[in-house]
């Protein structure tokens, strides 16, 4: 009898760490594809990495790479400024819906538009979870928030964007895809997507973009297998889950 | 059928029943025990687990690590 | 080098070039938009790079990353680009991120105007963005001072891993004057012990570069090292010229362009037997508040004088510890007081 290990702690996960995410968070579940992801092509030593203004603002407590915090919003004109001075290195931001698609509207627009070579991912969970669950530029239609307390209103809050669909009407960009962490074959998807935008990196082909459906047990009031089953039900049919932009 | 084998590192798990889900076998449960941070971690309650790994894909804190085992 | 004849944003742009700037972000604004135009065309020959942000928020930010790898990165912009820029900047000191930005004041506040003001004396010396921070400040008197004081900024950005201002105004912009830009090399310390993208060379282990810390002791030592920096530079860098102080009546204190047009008041003044002299502070931030103690006992009136109403009066009156009457005199919007405007109030005060 022999045994093989087929699924390690990722090496570049932080040791003996304990995240501060609530129980079931999909941003776990995405910080340890990256982490997977950083093991397999031996890049630890030349990522670079942003935390955003979000739930995942420490997320450098887990993820053993260089790290420089980004104002709310900012990460895409932070790694401009990285990749600029380093060409050769890793880059990516990972940022939250409100950091990426309200406040930092502009610099991902134009971060995407200058196809900066750069992987950005995109966590989803049409909410804002570190400020307790207020609305997101993401929050779907009648979905409850604590400013949104009857449901989202479209004639007061306007429609949930669709960044995919927004950043593929660019001509810049080299790659875009939405995925989702709901499920294990899901998630094996959405791992294969985030090596596509590291490696299109590696290969120069300009700016990737990962959105990543996720979820927020917390805020919106669900256990974590209820929240991801309200994702597939709810999120999935409103953001469609597939590529919108591959140069290839 | 694959046979497999897990180790759960306890007191990471937040006992979210994400695995618990995803297992296709079913052979994950949610312990009674209590550990450091206060979660009853998840445990295999029962032979059968195949060594798929679909319970360590889902796991958000890592706290899974999977062997396969083979006959020979 | 000797000296050539050259417009001042172009200068400056030069001086940082020679200084060794290889990446700029920006964002245009007038009236300093021949700085980024300069670096447009020139960076890129001496191997570095020009962006132009989508905003001058964007841009700082492209700065700050930059700043974090160690480079020697800079930015201009003027007052409502400077305002926006402000959340940046702060983050920039909370990080302890050396880099350079020039700030060619023009009127406000708001939109403002366009035309050479000092009006943000005291957006650049006391904050502007949130927090107990402070940049290091440096207000050129002339064009040279301008090109020695940009190409001096990293020596000091790097040394105390902080932002430096320079403050300039539209007219220092405009105007021309035989310049001689040295080259000048920067001396950066020890980048790779805290900048990004020097994993291996440190032993495999990472960087991590912020301003946040929830712990509340932890970030009150933070602020507490943040303020041995700030006392540092108090101590060891204020920069100031002390004009005709010895037998001094009336004492004006100034700066930048204001400080350059009182100058040849007080010329003209001592040419009619008017005792008047200057104390100019070249750096705003530290204050140089020690060269106000050489202000002799026939002092009998301090006049301030800038472009704006009386920002830096404040400061003075500290200096001063209120030992004598301190009065402003000024334009704003726009408007510098003229030599003949600063010879009547000197001659008024001094009856
Ligand atoms: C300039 C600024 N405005 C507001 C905030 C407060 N703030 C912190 S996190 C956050 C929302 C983050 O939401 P999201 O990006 O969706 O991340 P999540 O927590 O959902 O992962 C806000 C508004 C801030 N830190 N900075
Ligand atoms: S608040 Fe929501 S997004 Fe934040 S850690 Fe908790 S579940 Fe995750
Ligand atoms: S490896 Fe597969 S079979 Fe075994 S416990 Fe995990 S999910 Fe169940
Ligand atoms: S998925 Fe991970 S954290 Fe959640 S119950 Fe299973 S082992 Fe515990
Ligand atoms: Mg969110």
């Amino acid at each position: 009898m022999s045994e093989t290990k087929i699924y390690s702690r990722p090496e570049s996960w932080m040791k003996e760490v304990h995240t501060h995410y609530c129980p079931g968070c999909g941003h776990g579940i995405a910080h340890r594809l990256i982490c997977e992801l950083i093991d397999e092509f031996g890049i630890q030593d030349k990522t670079i990495s942003m935390a955003p203004v979000g739930c995942a603002a420490m997320m450098y407590d887990y993820i053993d790479i260089d790290y420089v915090e980004a104002p709310h919003g900012r990460a895409p004109a932070v790694a401009t400024g990285i990749k600029r001075v380093y060409p050769e290195k890793i880059v990516f931001t990972y940022q939250g819906d409100g950091d990426l698609a309200s406040i930092g509207m502009a610099e991902i627009i134009h971060a995407a538009n200058r196809g900066e070579n750069i992987t950005v991912i995109f966590i989803n969970n049409a909410i804002y979870g570190m400020t307790g669950g207020q609305m997101a530029p993401t929050t779907l239609i009648g979905q409850k928030a604590t400013t949104c307390p009857l449901g989202r209103d479209p004639q007061l809050a306007g429609y949930p964007i669709r960044m995919c669909e927004l950043l593929a009407s660019l001509e810049t960009p080299s790659y875009i895809e939405r995925v989702s962490v709901a499920r294990p074959k899901y998630t094996i998807k959405a791992k294969e997507a985030l090596k596509k935008g590291f490696r299109y990196q590696m290969d120069k082909k300009g700016f990737s973009f990962i959105e990543v459906l996720s979820s927020c047990p917390t805020n919106w009031g669900l256990t974590p297998i209820k929240s991801f089953e309200w994702q597939l039900e709810n999120m999935v049919p409103y953001y469609p889950l597939g590529i919108f932009k591959d140069f290839e | 059928m694959a046979k497999g084998r897990i180790e759960v590192s306890e007191d990471y798990c937040k006992s979210c029943g994400l695995c618990v889900a995803a297992c296709p076998v079913k052979v994950l449960r949610i312990s009674d025990r209590i550990n450091m941070k206060g979660h009853r971690p998840v445990e295999q309650y029962k032979e059968g687990c195949i060594g798929c790994g679909m319970c360590a894909i889902s796991c958000p804190d890592a706290a899974i690590e999977v062997y396969r085992i083979s006959e020979e | 080098m000797t000296k050539v004849l050259m417009k001042g944003s172009e200068a400056i742009a030069e001086a940082a070039i020679q200084a060794g700037c290889t990446h700029f972000f920006g964002y245009p604004i007038t009236p300093q938009n021949e700085i980024p135009e300069y670096m447009s065309a020139h960076l890129p020959e001496h191997g570095g790079i020009y962006i132009q942000g989508e905003s001058e928020v964007a841009s700082i930010n492209m700065v700050l990353g930059a700043a974090a790898t160690g480079c020697q990165v800079m930015t201009s912009s003027s007052s409502p680009g400077i305002s926006l820029m402000s959340e940046g900047i702060s983050y920039l000191a909370g990080s302890e991120l050396p880099c350079v930005i020039v700030n060619v004041m023009r009127g406000g506040p708001g939109l403002g105007g366009i035309l050479p003001s000092q009006a943000d004396y005291l957006q650049a010396t006391k904050g502007g963005g949130n927090g107990d921070y402070n940049l290091m400040v440096f207000a050129p008197g002339n064009l040279q001072e301008a090109v020695d004081l940009v190409q001096s900024a990293w020596d000091y950005a790097f040394k105390y891993r902080n932002p430096v201002m320079i403050l300039a105004d539209g007219f220092m912009g405009q105007m021309m004057e035989p310049v001689e830009i040295k080259e000048h090399k920067t001396d950066r310390g020890n980048v790779e012990s805290w900048a990004l993208g020097y994993y291996k060379e440190r032993g495999n282990k990472r960087s991590l570069i912020k301003s946040m810390n929830l712990t509340p002791e932890l970030l009150e030592e933070h602020n507490i090292h943040l303020q041995e920096k700030y006392a540092a530079m108090k101590k060891e860098e204020t920069m100031f010229e002390l004009v005709n102080l010895d037998d001094a009546e009336l004492v004006i204190a100034s700066y930048g362009t204001s400080a350059r047009i009182a100058k040849t008041a007080i010329s003209h003044l001592r040419n009619e037997g008017y005792k008047v002299g200057m104390v100019r502070p070249i750096t705003l931030f530290p204050f140089p508040y020690e060269a106000f103690d050489r202000i002799p006992a026939s002092t009998k009136h301090i006049l301030d004088i800038e472009m704006n109403m009386g920002q830096m009066i404040d400061d003075v009156k500290i200096a001063t510890a209120c030992k004598y009457p301190v009065s402003f005199f000024g334009h704003c919007g726009g408007l510098a007081p003229s030599v003949e405007e600063i010879e009547a109030e000197c001659k008024k005060i001094l009856g």
